[in-house]
């Protein structure tokens, strides 16, 4: 817990796919928030930063919503996603207006303060421990956008040494690609295989119960692989954890009873 | 120009998929250029000092191309050497035959050289009826194997070591070396035996370059084997074929780059042989070619020098990026299906031999961006790869279902209320197809998520703004 002189208008960048896959992360990112003294706001009309179409060519399309993601939230102090990946692409928004220096200086003010979850709490907010606990072995995979383009190595492992009972075992290659990619995964599926049975089976290696990352493509990719060779080990949000929020199952796994 | 199967990538790299030879090739190879990476740069603080350095020379110099290579022709004329021009790989090719017709060229000796492969010199000098040795070990085994390198620097890191002893056993006899070698050395050691007397009797002697100085007219390259030397000291043409992109300023320049070139590649401090070769033999010399020819390749490159793809010009081609590509390291060399493999191919290629030929190189990337923070000389590469997706999009080189369920999708992004109700259907229908499993094992228009080899997690089944409202949260 930590304490801060005033209280931080906080917008959160729910994510797509945690909108669709996994709300539980998006409860335990306004519960961390709101414990680091945020007050945290869910706009509205929020829906997709746009990073598909960036990636697949179509800027255009990129700037439609990212224009509308500029809207929704520029009036707050921070935003703040619990994936690299898509408060990454809100730092990508000022390339996409070369051409309109106005859009252009709104995109520049919101990606400088646009944050990824766990870099916020403890860049930000000065967060340094925890109230959760979780008696288990868990090993980390760093998503790429998080820890190349925005630095997130060392603040989940951090937070996460906070939570009681927890022992963190690295795996080999944790900051190899997973072989999500976006839609890299469904326009080249064998390759993108490939590369989810190495990181599997270097999850599995480590002996952890649980992985744990940052970024719920990526979970989504690793828990399809390590379900579908019928592996126990659990796939979580590492905001599930820091959060206390781990009653439901995995990612991929069966409801108990 | 070497001909490409840059289309055929999708095919290829399921084939290399399959292969398990390649497999234990490829995971082995890299390993070992990971690791000795990163032990030669934990031993050299100044590293990112030296980035900036590196970055700041080279784009001096293309910023001032025209000048350097000038200036580089001058001096190269001063030394007695000449310096030919070549706009394209078929001028670079009949050049090069031209040069060793004059010579009365029979046979041919050839250090490695990329831009050599990229323009396909062997094909046009065995087609002038000259016989062509390549003299680098791992060249030399893909020439008997007559395939095209699998990496920049270390072509023939797909072959193991019984496939060697194979081609070996298979081409050697016809020099009465008949039996069948296994072990490493003994492998070698046939090699310089039977390479020997190709230097000796080779009439011309062809290197690449690693660099050209203007301020000497020297060419450097680096080796660990000292067929540079032998290829180039011995027959009495010496050809150097670069690409222009290679000239720096001065010596110092080049040295400069020289401290992250081996490291970047195979984690040397220094390779084993760097030379330079300054024109033909003076008098009183005691060894050296009696002429000194250079030719000066573009092939696309000054094209590059005019929009963002001159990023793409500093390569000093270590080979970092695509050692620590997983794509690479998972379909190895071959499937990208030119001469310029992994993400500086992914680049290169589409530059090179159109946006349709190439047309799955610059997305068959997850955009990881492993490969940009080990550039040497900091290439923004999935910065380049984007790039090269917007200009394919422009061009409508996407299929045209992807490009339709992008438009589909983004229609609906724009339209919050009806997103909503969209993916509250969605994620019900998902979940209730996931059962008590809590996971697809198969969905209709999703196929290709399951043949990656996975299941589809189902979701929990409400989607957060919808609990989000439900809850009453915001104000």
């Amino acid at each position: 817990m930590t304490t801060t002189s005033a209280p931080r208008r906080v917008a959160l960048f729910v994510t797509c796919l945690v909108d669709l896959y996994r709300p539980t992360v998006g409860f335990a990112a306004v519960k961390l928030l709101e414990q680091a003294g945020c007050r945290v706001e869910v706009p509205e009309t929020q829906t997709c930063c746009g990073q598909p179409a960036y990636n697949s060519g179509d800027n255009a399309t990129s700037a439609e919503l990212a224009r509308s993601v500029i809207e929704a939230f520029e009036s707050y102090d921070y935003t703040v996603a619990p994936s690299g990946s898509c408060a990454g692409m809100i730092r990508y928004y000022p390339r996409l207006f070369e051409t309109e220096p106005d859009w252009q200086a709104r995109a520049r003010a919101l990606a400088e303060r646009t944050f990824e979850l766990m870099s916020f709490l403890t860049d930000v907010c000065g967060m340094t421990t925890v109230e959760a606990g979780l008696a288990e072995t868990v090993t980390y995979h760093d998503s790429c956008s998080g820890l190349r383009q925005l630095g997130v190595k060392e603040q989940p492992r951090q937070l996460l040494q906070g939570v009681r009972g927890l022992r963190l075992k690295e795996m080999a290659d944790a900051e190899v690609c997973c072989g999500f990619g976006g839609t890299f995964c469904v326009k080249y599926p064998e390759i993108s295989g490939r590369m989810v049975a190495d990181k599997a089976d270097a999850v599995a290696a480590t002996g952890a119960t649980t992985v744990l990352g940052g970024d719920l493509g990526c979970l989504l990719n690793i828990a399809g692989r390590l379900k579908a060779v019928g592996s126990p080990v659990k796939v979580r949000h590492a905001a599930e954890v820091l959060a206390g929020m781990t009653d439901r199952p995995g990612l991929g796994d069966p409801e108990p009873g | 120009m070497t001909q490409a199967r840059s289309h055929e990538f999708r095919t290829r790299a399921v084939q290399a998929l399959r292969d398990e030879t390649l497999k234990s090739a490829l995971a082995r190879a890299k390993d070992g250029f990971v690791l000795k990476r990163r032990q030669a740069l934990d031993a050299l603080p100044e590293y990112e000092a030296l980035r900036d350095r590196a970055v700041a020379i080279k784009n001096h110099t293309l910023e001032y191309l025209d000048h350097y290579l000038e200036r580089y022709e001058e001096a190269v004329i001063r030394q007695g050497g000449h310096v030919h021009w070549a706009e394209n790989a078929e001028e670079a090719c009949r050049i090069v035959v031209e040069i060793c017709r004059q010579a009365g060229a029979r046979s041919v000796t050839k250090g490695k050289s990329m831009v050599g492969e990229e323009v396909g010199v062997n094909d046009a000098l065995e087609a002038a009826g000259m016989e062509v040795v390549e003299t680098d070990l791992g060249e030399y085994i893909i020439q008997l194997a007559n395939e095209p390198p699998s990496h920049i620097i270390a072509p023939a890191v797909h072959k193991t070591r019984g496939q060697i002893s194979d081609l070996f056993h298979k081409h050697h006899a016809r020099y009465g070396l008949t039996e069948k070698l296994v072990e490493v050395p003994d492998l070698v050691n046939e090699a310089r035996q039977v390479l020997r007397q190709k230097y000796l009797d080779a009439d011309v002697g062809i290197t690449g370059a690693n660099f050209l100085i203007a301020e000497t007219g020297s060419n450097i390259i680096v080796t660990n084997e000292g067929n540079g030397d032998l290829t180039n000291t011995l027959p009495k043409v010496h050809i150097v074929t670069a690409g222009i992109e290679k000239v720096v300023p001065t010596l110092e320049d080049a040295t400069t780059l020289l401290r992250l070139l081996p490291r970047s590649a195979t984690g040397q401090q220094i390779t084993s042989y760097t030379t330079l070769s300054t024109g033909p033999r003076r008098p009183g010399d005691p060894d050296g070619p009696e002429a000194y020819h250079v030719v000066l390749v573009d092939n696309g490159r000054s094209a590059m020098l005019r929009d963002e793809f001159r990023e793409m010009l500093r390569c000093i081609r270590c080979g970092a990026c695509m050692n620590h590509c997983p794509v690479y390291g998972a379909v190895g060399g071959h499937a990208y299906g030119w001469v310029y493999p992994g993400p500086m191919g992914s680049v290169l290629t589409p530059l090179t031999l159109g946006l349709r030929e190439a047309k799955d190189l610059p997305n068959a990337c997850t955009l990881n961006g492993r490969c940009a923070d080990v550039c040497p000389v900091r290439i923004p590469l999935p910065d380049l790869l984007r790039s090269l997706r917007h200009r394919q999009f422009q061009h409508q080189l996407g299929t045209r279902r992807a490009r339709w369920a992008l438009r589909l999708w983004a229609w609906l992004a724009q339209r919050p209320g009806l997103y909503r109700r969209v993916t509250t259907l969605q994620v019900r229908t998902l979940r209730l197809l996931g059962g008590r499993r809590g996971r697809l094992r198969f969905l209709p228009l999703a196929g290709a998520w399951f043949r990656g080899g996975r299941v589809l997690p189902a979701p929990e089944g409400e989607t957060f703004m919808r609990a989000w409202r439900r809850r009453g949260k915001n104000p």
